[in-house]
């Protein structure tokens, strides 16, 4: 029983970046803008985040300082690809080599050092009671914000005037446009919201998953968290499913190990990757019919005023 | 106060031609911002980069030998978004070509092999690049699972299968516990251009590529089918080219390319297989190709420009303790201004400070 608590702590807590970062990018993509600088917006959360937390001995300070740096950086990927209306493919990959780059500038100075890590609820009585005590009253403020975040954005989508608005200028532009609304403005802003969730979710991994900051340390959870947003056809509610199952295959290798399986650590490592592979294989075959992606995705969009 | 972007009527080839030139300009600007952030002496700094490696013949072959696996991933990469298909996997590739082409090295090790051996180890890991960038290329057609995500996933695949071979079944017992193969016997390495210099066969074989892809582009029915189908899709659709055909021609060919760049860097310049065998070449590329405007020859020209920054970064980093993460930024701002500038080439921007002129504009 300990073991089954165990296993569903970890998967929760692996799960939560990925959460984070493909709910800001799911927004994104909704508003018809895909930004494929998670990866890059991410682990310059984690640096900065790291940084942040390290200066000034609060883990607080330190999530505010990823959630800046994600946005500054995707401030700098709304000016390109919708101030300037350049190919948002490429800026996206130019935004992630630059946030590769400058986090191993900012972090180097931190590599080594150690923080306390987020600390974890503790409610006497309730996180007590075996089983479901630690996992719904022990967990750290990042996990419940994470599903906060996942509620609000789907009334916020589904719910809201502003969130109709959204879905149609990624459903539509020219006709958003027609009908008086900024579209570039709500555009902008929803890459922004994007970059904060990613710089969040880079923040995540050395405040509370591991206490320290390595170089390179999102490996590829961004990538993922993009892969994720296509799992979960632009739905809250299957992207909910699909972090916590990707969560659940990066903790799969990890026990793999602990079990004594035989088989080479590497390539239990490469289940996640190869796991996403399969993923969108097996959703896009689903699909041929018609993609349930946003119609504006990724389009060129210049108001001729 | 607003940006305004105006479309011209016709591209403009002036500034498709000046805008790498700006672009270069513009991220030398940055650059000279960030080293005196840094605490460099800006002048100092850019001597380090730009002008120290361009006078000594050491660092000139060099810089041939980075630019070589950076032109010949770049090439394969230009096809692939000519037409449309975007292989962001070259990393990937790279190292499944390094490993494929080490497979023979390994298992020859030590066994008087001939002359074969070389040339065995330069087509398998073409063939194993090309395959390897097929997986993306036939889940995208067959499927529709988007290539940009699918070929970058398995870069980190690639990167796990090589770290598992050399810390495994192929790590050379000799090697004092490190994660490599031994070094490869004189057979199964690229000669030497120059005795007791650094230039290898490599680099004369990234420019029969460039002739290559220039010829292809320039001459040939299928380059024009790879740029019509990027350019105007509907267009190709109604000349019965076949866009799914070519994703996977391209892609084939790119990992190729990828693939003998890789084994060419393990069988020469680093002389046996071990992880870390590219600073990120695959991704580096991906900005070679897009300086160069997807041109054989302009993508000659920008990856010695960006070999040139690899290089002078090292000996920022020796003279002037300029981190090496600062080539990355480098790389990663020139990108943005080379896209930036791209954006002059079918827009005219105009700043308008108040909506009444830019209705006045309009009328």
């Amino acid at each position: 029983m300990e073991l089954v608590e165990a296993i569903i702590l970890s998967v929760l807590a692996a799960s939560t970046p990925l959460l984070i970062a493909a709910t800001g990018e799911l927004v994104t993509e909704r508003s018809g803008v895909l930004n494929l600088g998670v990866e890059g917006m991410m682990i310059m959360g984690a640096a900065c985040g790291f940084a942040g937390a390290w200066l000034s001995g609060s883990i607080l300070v330190g999530a505010l300082c990823g959630i800046v740096a994600g946005t500054l950086m995707s401030l700098i990927f709304a000016l390109m690809a919708l101030g300037l209306a350049v190919n948002q493919v490429a800026t996206g990959l130019a935004l992630t080599i630059l946030g590769v780059g400058l986090s191993g500038l900012i972090g180097a100075g931190f590599v080594g050092e150690r923080i306390t890590p987020a600390t974890h609820l503790y409610i006497p009585g309730l996180t007590d009671v075996p089983l479901i005590g630690h996992v719904l009253f022990g967990q750290d403020a990042f996990v419940y914000l994470s599903i906060a975040l996942i509620i609000g954005v789907w009334w916020f989508l589904y719910r809201t005037r502003p969130g109709l608005i959204l879905r149609a200028c990624g459903d539509n532009h020219v006709s958003a446009h027609a009908l008086g609304y900024p579209v570039l403005r709500i555009r902008t802003l929803a890459v922004m919201f994007g970059g904060a969730c990613a710089g969040l979710a880079g923040a995540y991994l050395p405040l509370a998953y591991t206490p320290f900051f390595i170089p390179g340390m999102t490996a590829g959870r961004g990538w993922i968290a993009l892969a994720l947003v296509v799992f979960s056809s632009w739905r809250p509610g299957r992207l909910v499913v699909g972090a916590y199952l990707f969560g659940a295959v990066t903790i799969l290798q990890l026990h793999a190990q602990g079990w004594g399986v035989g088989i080479p650590s590497q390539f239990m490592s490469a289940l996640p990757y190869l796991a996403t592979v399969v993923v969108l294989v097996l959703l896009s075959r689903a699909r041929t019919g018609g993609s349930t992606a946003p119609a504006a995705l990724a389009t060129v969009f210049v108001p001729d005023r | 106060m607003q940006l305004v972007l105006e479309k011209r009527a016709e591209r403009s080839s002036t500034i498709a031609l000046v805008s790498p030139l700006i672009a270069i300009g513009l991220t030398i600007a940055t650059m000279v911002i960030l080293f005196a952030i840094l605490g460099k002496n800006p002048l100092l700094a850019l001597d380090a980069y730009f002008i120290a490696p361009l006078t000594d013949g050491y660092s000139l072959q060099e810089i041939a030998v980075k630019a070589t696996p950076l032109i010949m991933i770049a090439i394969g990469l230009s096809l692939c978004y000519l037409a449309n298909a975007w292989n962001i996997g070259a990393e990937g590739q790279f190292l499944i070509g390094a490993v494929a082409g080490s497979w023979i090295a390994v298992k020859t090790q030590g066994t008087d092999a001939g002359a074969w051996v070389l040339p065995a180890m330069l087509l398998l890991a073409a063939a194993a690049g090309a395959l390897y960038a097929l997986i993306p290329a036939i889940c995208k057609v067959k499927f529709g699972a988007s290539e940009i995500l699918t070929s970058l996933m398995l870069v980190y695949v690639a990167e796990l299968f090589l770290d598992y071979l050399v810390r495994g079944p192929w790590r050379d017992p000799h090697g004092f516990n490190f994660p490599t193969t031994a070094e490869f016997d004189p057979v199964a390495t690229v000669p030497l251009l120059i005795e007791g210099g650094r230039l290898h066969l490599g680099s004369p074989i990234a420019l029969l590529v460039v002739a290559a892809a220039a010829i292809l582009l320039g001459r040939t029915i299928k380059g024009f089918e790879i740029r019509v189908v990027g350019a105007a899709p509907r267009a190709a659709r109604f000349g019965g080219f076949n866009a799914n055909q070519l994703v996977v021609l391209t892609f084939a060919v790119s990992g190729a390319l990828a693939g003998l760049a890789g084994i060419i860097e393990v069988a020469g310049p680093v002389g046996h297989l071990q992880p870390g065998i590219s600073p990120g070449y695959g991704f580096t590329a991906i900005i070679v190709a897009f300086l160069g405007r997807l041109n054989p020859v302009g993508i000659l020209i920008a990856g010695l420009f960006l070999a040139l920054t690899f290089i002078g970064g090292e000996q920022a980093q020796i003279a002037m303790k300029i981190p090496l993460d600062v080539t990355k930024v480098f790389q990663g701002i020139l990108l943005f201004y080379v896209l930036a500038c791209d954006s002059l080439i079918l827009y005219r921007f105009r700043l308008v400070f108040s909506n009444r002129q830019v209705a006045r504009g309009a009328g």
